[in-house]
């Protein structure tokens, strides 16, 4: 009897990984319980345990082979009598490649366009030399958070930071939010700047007190005195898989709050652009980043002076016949929208708005007086949310100018579920952005 | 004053006490008791407003402390915080014209009674939220040991916040990372209406360090010198870097929690009582003639601290609002 032994799927948002080393060889018998490999992800390298009893009857997949998908056949387990190699010419006699099972939402690669004196890096590989940079050039700077030392980060943010930098400016934290914000907040009071990871900001509601009362209003109530040169940073919204708790997007909620800057990157070049800049900034900065964008690669200014300012929005793409606003990991299903919208006639004009507060409304009231049309794009509830505020705004400055009631396109008004299918159906996905604008065009 | 204040002690007896530093002493307190005397007739009168915490039977404990730090050690504390403010040196006419709500107060105005600051004098508030400023005096401790100097931040709250669960996060992170923090409970018996004995368990406050092995002590709050000796030697602890250490204050506090507390959970006698034995300012002053000083002198501190009060309360009262421009400034830096 032969076993195929897949690549498993490590953590919630795991698609592919590297096979980074074999800890079996052919004819080894084994136990489940055995490590049988080390699998690196985008996230970490994971030893791999075996599930069932036998002998390796064959290794598929070399060591070292990089972007090995997720239950792809990466080795054989054969009756602990059977002798390798015979059973099995049959079922694996061509290369794991062509053997490859997942063929779900195959995406074509999308083409980057490397700019110059830019190099292709992935947005976490943005936020950490962001990190790193601002950390070379100022002793103020340090980073304190749950695993973002000997872990090197949860998320791999802040990995090699530690190594660079030591012990005196990368901390790791016992897990309390409520405690270690607060301590990140006096130290920034003692004229420091501290950058404090939350491993995701569903956490940093446990933190909320700290950060709104003491982070955000204590400048005001001092008079002036008390600044607080802070960043805390760490995924926001839905990652993949893993309920209400875990998945909510949380911009709206510090939007709200006078006193703070609220920022959400979606490119590389905005990561590191941006993270730069808020950890200049003398007032407290939220940054909210998203788990699902790590991994991905965008041509980023290898500049050590590249700054993105906050409150500034960027368009992404232009157009004339609607305006898409968009930030985080919206911009890229925007953009995706906008290029269905072009093969039905529609020009899409898709603004990435980097910064939440201060909004840069006039960038959209321009858009939207050209395009007399706009669709709000964000993850988070409907009820109260960005989309909400934009419209105002937009109703507020270009009303004369509007063809169209303004559309939201947000995640459903219901805690994020667990099945997938459920899931799709609770985030907004680019179907719903081009049936938003193609509504207000008034296209069906 | 307090910087030129010798750290050393001589010798246990009180009657070896410096005196210049008793007087010191005995003038800080009754300048903290005259003031939170006068804000409270103040507010009695409309002209200060929302929420006003006095002070009064705590002041041998910021003053005790105080006299054990050095130039740019940092303080922090709750929304009882006038008497703290009026012991780092802050100026009264500043802080009563912050109470009234006006342009010369310390916060322009905007903070009012629990939320004052002085960056200069080491004050860091001022802080509303029941506990919230014990992680950050760990915080401002964490700078003063990742700049590697030798200052410390004195963490003060009252036996209600000591229920905070950020309080314990702070203990531990504090005991982990060895922070420079003296930890201070103002154990006045009562947060708000609720007795120490209705509402925390075990048998002190102070004991809950011993889980997170910081080092404590049970102090006679309404003693001064016996706080400001227990201050010496936590501050000692903490400047050579051994980490955090706490201090409970048995102290009390004679009026309600706020302006507005009809005071129903304890009786006047136990306040009379407490007033009559134990009042620490009573106490340095029967010190203070034992030790020769007669009470033309102390009558000559009395003058002076009434008329620096009238002062602070004609200035408050004579200081313009903050202008309507005002709204909008100081929320963001840029």
């Amino acid at each position: 009897m032969t076993i195929e032994i897949l690549m498993p799927a490590l953590s919630p948002t795991m698609e592919e990984g590297t096979l980074a080393k074999w800890l079996v060889n052919e004819g080894d018998s084994i136990s489940s319980g055995d490590l049988i490999a080390e699998i690196e992800t985008d996230k970490a390298t994971m030893e791999v345990e075996a599930v069932d009893d036998g002998k390796i009857g064959k290794l598929l997949v070399p060591a070292g082979t990089e972007g090995v998908k997720v239950n792809t056949p990466i080795a054989l387990l054969i009756d602990s009598t059977e002798s390798p190699h015979t059973s099995i010419k049959t079922i694996a006699d061509k290369p794991y490649l062509e053997k490859e099972k997942i063929t779900t939402e195959l995406k074509t690669d999308k083409l980057i366009t490397l700019e110059p004196n830019s190099s292709i890096i992935t947005v976490r590989e943005a936020l950490r030399n962001a990190m790193a940079e601002e950390m070379r050039s100022d002793e103020k700077v340090f980073v304190m958070g749950e695993e973002v030392a000997e872990y090197q980060g949860a998320y791999k943010v802040t990995q090699g930071l530690l190594d660079e930098f030591g012990n005196k400016r990368v901390y790791d934290t016992p897990i309390t939010e409520h405690g270690f914000a607060g301590i990140g907040i006096g130290a920034a009071f003692g004229n420091l700047k501290p950058i404090v990871e939350f491993m995701t900001f569903n956490f940093a509601m446990q933190a909320m007190d700290q950060i709104i009362n003491s982070a955000a209003k204590t400048l005001y109530m001092s008079g002036g005195q008390m600044g607080c040169p802070i960043v805390f940073r760490g995924p926001n919204g839905a990652a993949s898989r893993v309920a209400a708790q875990h998945s909510q997007c949380y911009a709206s909620w510090y939007s709200h709050c006078p006193g703070l800057k609220v920022v959400s990157p979606w490119s590389s070049k905005d990561a590191k652009g941006l993270l730069k800049s808020a950890i200049r900034d003398p007032d407290p900065v939220i940054f909210l980043e998203n788990e699902v964008m790590y991994g991905q690669s965008f041509s980023c200014p290898d500049d050590n002076n590249f700054l993105v300012p906050i409150g500034q929005a960027n368009i992404e793409k232009e157009g004339s016949d609607v305006t898409i606003i968009a930030f985080s990991i919206m911009v890229g299903k925007s953009l995706e929208a906008a290029g269905i919208l072009n093969e039905k006639g529609i020009k899409a004009e898709v603004i990435n708005l980097r910064s939440l507060r201060p909004l840069d409304i006039e960038t959209i009231i321009n858009s939207v007086k050209k395009t007399n049309r706009a669709v709000t794009c964000e993850e988070g509830f409907p009820f109260a949310g960005i989309g909400a505020e934009i419209s105002a705004a937009i109703n507020e400055n270009a009303f004369d100018w509007l063809d169209a009631p303004v559309k939201r396109v947000t995640g459903k008004d219901v805690p994020m579920p667990y099945a997938a299918n459920l899931e799709k159906l609770a985030l907004p996905q680019v179907d719903d952005i081009v049936n938003a604008c193609s509504d207000v065009c008034y296209e069906s | 004053m307090k910087k030129n204040v010798s750290t050393k002690i001589i010798n246990k007896s009180k009657m070896n006490y410096d005196l210049d530093l008793l007087k010191y002493m005995y003038k800080k307190m009754l300048l903290i008791r005259r003031f939170e005397e006068k804000a409270g007739q103040l507010y009695g009168m409309g002209k200060i407003g929302g929420f006003c915490h006095l002070y009064i039977g705590q002041e041998a404990v910021v003053v005790g402390i105080q006299s054990a730090q050095i130039e740019g050690d940092s303080i922090v504390t709750s929304y009882r915080d006038h008497g703290h403010m009026i012991a780092c040196d802050m100026d009264p006419k500043g802080v009563m014209a912050e109470l009234t709500g006006r342009a010369e107060g310390y916060s322009k105005g905007k903070g009012g009674s629990m939320h004052m600051f002085s960056r200069e004098k080491g004050f860091f508030g001022g802080h509303g939220i029941v506990a919230a400023q014990v992680p950050i005096g760990a915080g401002l401790a964490f700078a003063h040991k990742y700049n590697g100097n030798k200052n410390v931040c004195i963490t003060y709250f009252g036996d209600g916040a000591a229920n905070q669960g950020q309080v314990y996060e702070s203990y531990n992170i504090a005991s982990l990372w060895q922070l420079p923090v003296i930890f201070v409970i103002e154990n006045n018996k009562y947060g708000m209406g609720t007795s120490v004995n209705r509402s925390s368990a075990g048998d002190n406050l102070s004991d809950r360090g011993k889980a997170y092995g910081i080092k404590s002590e049970i102090v006679d709050g309404m003693d001064i010198i016996a706080v400001r000796e227990a201050a010496i030697k936590a501050i000692e602890y903490c400047r050579l870097g051994k980490g955090p250490y706490i201090l409970e204050m048995k102290t009390y506090r004679y009026r309600g929690h706020s302006m507005s507390d009809p005071a129903k959970y304890r009786t006047r006698d136990e306040v009379e009582q407490i007033r009559k034995t134990s009042d620490p300012i009573e106490n340095i002053k029967v010190l203070l003639n034992d030790m020769g000083v007669v009470d033309k002198v102390l009558k000559d501190i009395d003058v002076e601290i009434k008329s620096i009060i009238a002062d602070a309360a004609k200035f408050a009262q004579e200081s313009p609002e903050p202008s309507a421009s005002e709204l909008y400034t100081d929320i963001t830096i840029n």
